[in-house]
C-alpha cells in the first residue's frame, strides 16, 4: 500500500529485474557513492588542489602502499579471521631483503627473499590459528609484536639505503612512472585487485573462502578443506605485505625499521568500508579497492583543509566503526 | 540381506569420555532405518564416524557395500554415497542458492576455474524439479537466510538427491519445522525409500520416526540399547519401552546388551 492508500501497482519484469540488480550490488553502488560524495566535497572545498592533476598522481603513487595489502587482506576477513601483523610482515620482508643483500650483493636474491620471508610469516598466521586453534585477533597481534622485534634485532635498529635498487629493472617496474606520469605501483594494484577478484569469484579457492567465512561448520561437514583454505589467504596476506613493504622502501630509496606503522588503520579501515563483513562470509574486492582510494583522498583531503595529522586516526577510526556498524544494521534490515 | 553400511564393534572416545561404545549397526539396501535416543545417546558422534568426520576407535570396522572401509574421511564417505542432511548447519545463510548446493562441490576445470554458468543451470533445472520453486521471486542468485524452514531443507534434501546419495542421514530434519513442513520433509523420507535408496533418520520425536521406518534402533548411553522392525511393535508397545530404557538401559530391561527382542 502506498502512503496514499492506493495498493501498489504490480513492478513490470524489467523494473523487478532492476530492483534484483540494485539489491545484489547494493554494496558496491553504495561505495561509488561514497566516492562521488566525497570528492565533489573536496572539490567544492578545495577546487585548485582537486581540479588539477597532480593529487591523483599523488593518490595514485600513496595509496598503492595500503591497498596492495587491504585487498588480499579482504580474503583473511572473509574467511571470518583477521591479521593485524601485516604492518610488521611489511618490515620483516624487507629484513629479508637486507640480509640477503648485504650478504649476496645481489637484489634479485634480496628480492625473492623478502617475498619468501612475507609468505612464511602469513604462514606461521596460519598456522597458529588453524593448527593450533588460537583466534586469529590474539594471535596476529602476537605475531606483530614477534616479527616487529625480529626486525629491530636482526638490524639492530638500523635502516638501509635502497639506492642499489636504481640499477636494476625492479625500480622502473615497481615504482617508475609510466608514461612519465602513471605510478607503476598503481598499475600493480590493479593487477592485484584483478588477480585476487579472479580468485575470489572465479575460482573454487574464492568459492570455499566465501562458504568458511559465512559457515565454518557446514562447510567443514561438505567436505570444503576449511583449514588448507585460511592457511591460503594468510599466506597470500603475508605475501602482498613483503611486496608492499618493498615498493615503499623503493619509493622512499630507504629501508625504516619502523617501515609499516601507520599502516594498520588505514588498510582495515578500507576493507570495513568496502563492505567486508566483520563477521565473514560476505565481501568484495571491487569494494576494498575504491574504498582504499577513498580513504587515500581522506587523507590528502585532512591535509588541505588544513587539519592536523593528528586527525587522520580519528578520522579513521570512526570510519571503521561506523562502517561495520552500519552494515551490521543495514543487513538486519534489508533481510 | 545385503547392508550397504555395517559397523562392528565401533567406538568413539574423546579423551576420557566414550561417545559411543562396542557399536553394532548396519543399514540394509534400501532401508529405513530410525535412529532414536537421547540427548548424549550418540547419536551425533556415530552418524560423524559413518560419514567420515571422525574416526573411529582402533578395532572398530565399518564397511560400505561389504567392503572393509579403513580411512573413512568426508570426501570418501561421499563418494560412496553417503550423504548427510543436517537440519540447521546445512547450508551457508549469506551466499546464494547455486553456491549452497554446490558447496564443496563446485563444477570447475581442471585448475579450479569455476564454471558458473553451469552450477547456475543445473540450480534452475533442480528449483523447478526437485525443490517446487515456482515463485519469480526465488532465483539460483537467490541468498537463503530469505527462505524459509521448510525450503531450506529443500534445498539440502535437493543436494543430496543431486549428488546421487546411496545413503542418505537425516540428522533431526524435522527439528524446528512446522506441522505442514513436517509432513513434507516425512514425505520425502518416504520418497527416498520409493528412489530405491537407504536412508538413517534420526530424530528423538518417535512419533515422527515409527511411521517411516522399517527399523529402529534406539542408543543409550553409547551403546545399542536394543533394535527391532517396526512391524514386531506398536507404537504404544515402543512408548513402554522407551520408558524401560531411560531407566535402565535396554529394551527389555533386562539384557543391556540385547540387540533383538
Amino acid at each position: 500500500m502506498n502512503l496514499d492508500g492506493q495498493p501498489a501497482r504490480p513492478l513490470s519484469p524489467v523494473a523487478k529485474r532492476r530492483m534484483k540488480l540494485l539489491r545484489r550490488y547494493s554494496l558496491q553502488i553504495g561505495i561509488v557513492g561514497v566516492a562521488v560524495f566525497i570528492w565533489l566535497l573536496f572539490l567544492i572545498g578545495s577546487p585548485r588542489t582537486f581540479l588539477a592533476g597532480d593529487i591523483y598522481v599523488a593518490f595514485m603513487s600513496t595509496t598503492p602502499f595500503f591497498a596492495l595489502m587491504a585487498i588480499p587482506l579482504t580474503l583473511v576477513i572473509i574467511t571470518g579471521e583477521i591479521d593485524l601483523s601485516f604492518p610488521s610482515i611489511m618490515a620483516f620482508g624487507m629484513t629479508g631483503f637486507d640480509l640477503v643483500f648485504v650478504a649476496t650483493r645481489s637484489v634479485w636474491l634480496g628480492f625473492a627473499a623478502c617475498l619468501i620471508a612475507g609468505v612464511l610469516a602469513g604462514l606461521l598466521n596460519g598456522f597458529i590459528v588453524v593448527k593450533i586453534g588460537i583466534p586469529s585477533l590474539v594471535a596476529t597481534i602476537g605475531t606483530q609484536f614477534f616479527w616487529r622485534g625480529v626486525v629491530m634485532v636482526a638490524t639492530n635498529g638500523q635502516g638501509l639505503g635502497m639506492t642499489p635498487v636504481r640499477k636494476t629493472v625492479l625500480y622502473p617496474a615497481l615504482v617508475g612512472r609510466i608514461a612519465g606520469f602513471v605510478p607503476a605501483q598503481f598499475l600493480w594494484t590493479i593487477f592485484f585487485a584483478l588477480v585476487v577478484w579472479f580468485f575470489l569469484n572465479r575460482h573454487k579457492f574464492g568459492a570455499h573462502v566465501y562458504l568458511t567465512g559465512d559457515n565454518v561448520e557446514s562447510a567443514r561437514l561438505m567436505g570444503v578443506n576449511v583449514n588448507r583454505t585460511k592457511l591460503l589467504a594468510f599466506a597470500i596476506v603475508g605475501f602482498s605485505a613483503a611486496f608492499a613493504g618493498f615498493v615503499v622502501s623503493e619509493e622512499v630509496l630507504f629501508f625504516w625499521p619502523t617501515l609499516g606503522e601507520g599502516y594498520m588503520l588505514n588498510t582495515l579501515a578500507s576493507v570495513f568500508l568496502g563492505g567486508t563483513s566483520v563477521f565473514g562470509g560476505t565481501g568484495t574486492i571491487f569494494g576494498t579497492f575504491v574504498a582504499s582510494f577513498i580513504i587515500g583522498a581522506i587523507n590528502a583531503g585532512i591535509v588541505a583543509a588544513g587539519l592536523t595529522g593528528f586527525w587522520t586516526s580519528v578520522i579513521y577510526g570512526l570510519i571503521i566503526v561506523l562502517s561495520v556498524s552500519l552494515q551490521t544494521v543495514l543487513s538486519k534490515r534489508l533481510t | 540381506m545385503d547392508y550397504i553400511l555395517e559397523m562392528k564393534n565401533v567406538s568413539k572416545t574423546f579423551g576420557e569420555v566414550a561417545a559411543i561404545r562396542g557399536v553394532n549397526f548396519e543399514v540394509g539396501a534400501n532401508e529405513i532405518v530410525g535412529l532414536l535416543g537421547d540427548n548424549g545417546a550418540g547419536k551425533s558422534t556415530l552418524v560423524k564416524v559413518i560419514t567420515g568426520y571422525h574416526s573411529p576407535d582402533p578395532g572398530g570396522e565399518v564397511f560400505v557395500n561389504g567392503k572393509k572401509i579403513d580411512h573413512l574421511s568426508v570426501h570418501k564417505a561421499r563418494d560412496l554415497g553417503i550423504e548427510v542432511v543436517y537440519q540447521e548447519r546445512a547450508l551457508a545463510d549469506k551466499q546464494s542458492l547455486w553456491r549452497n548446493i554446490f558447496m564443496g562441490r563446485e563444477l570447475a576445470n581442471r585448475w579450479g576455474r569455476l564454471d558458473l554458468r553451469g552450477m547456475r543451470e543445473e540450480t534452475r533445472k533442480l528449483m523447478t524439479t526437485l525443490m517446487g520453486f515456482t515463485s519469480s521471486a526465488v532465483t539460483p542468485e537467490s541468498v537463503v537466510k530469505t527462505f524459509s524452514g521448510g525450503e531450506r531443507q529443500g534445498v539440502a534434501i535437493t543436494r543430496a538427491l543431486y549428488f546421487k546419495a546411496e545413503l542418505i542421514i537425516l540428522d533431526e530434519p524435522t527439528m524446528g519445522l512446522s506441522l505442514s513442513e513436517t509432513k513434507k520433509c516425512l514425505d520425502f523420507v518416504s520418497g527416498i525409500k520409493n528412489a530405491g535408496k537407504a536412508a538413517i533418520f534420526i530424530d528423538h520425536n518417535i512419533f515422527h520416526v515409527y511411521p517411516v521406518a522399517d527399523r529402529i534402533v534406539v542408543l543409550d548411553r553409547g551403546k545399542v540399547a536394543g533394535q527391532f522392525m517396526k512391524d514386531e511393535l506398536t507404537l504404544q508397545e515402543l512408548i513402554d519401552r522407551l520408558y524401560l530404557v531411560a531407566q535402565t538401559g535396554s529394551l527389555d530391561g533386562e539384557d543391556s546388551a540385547g540387540r533383538t527382542l
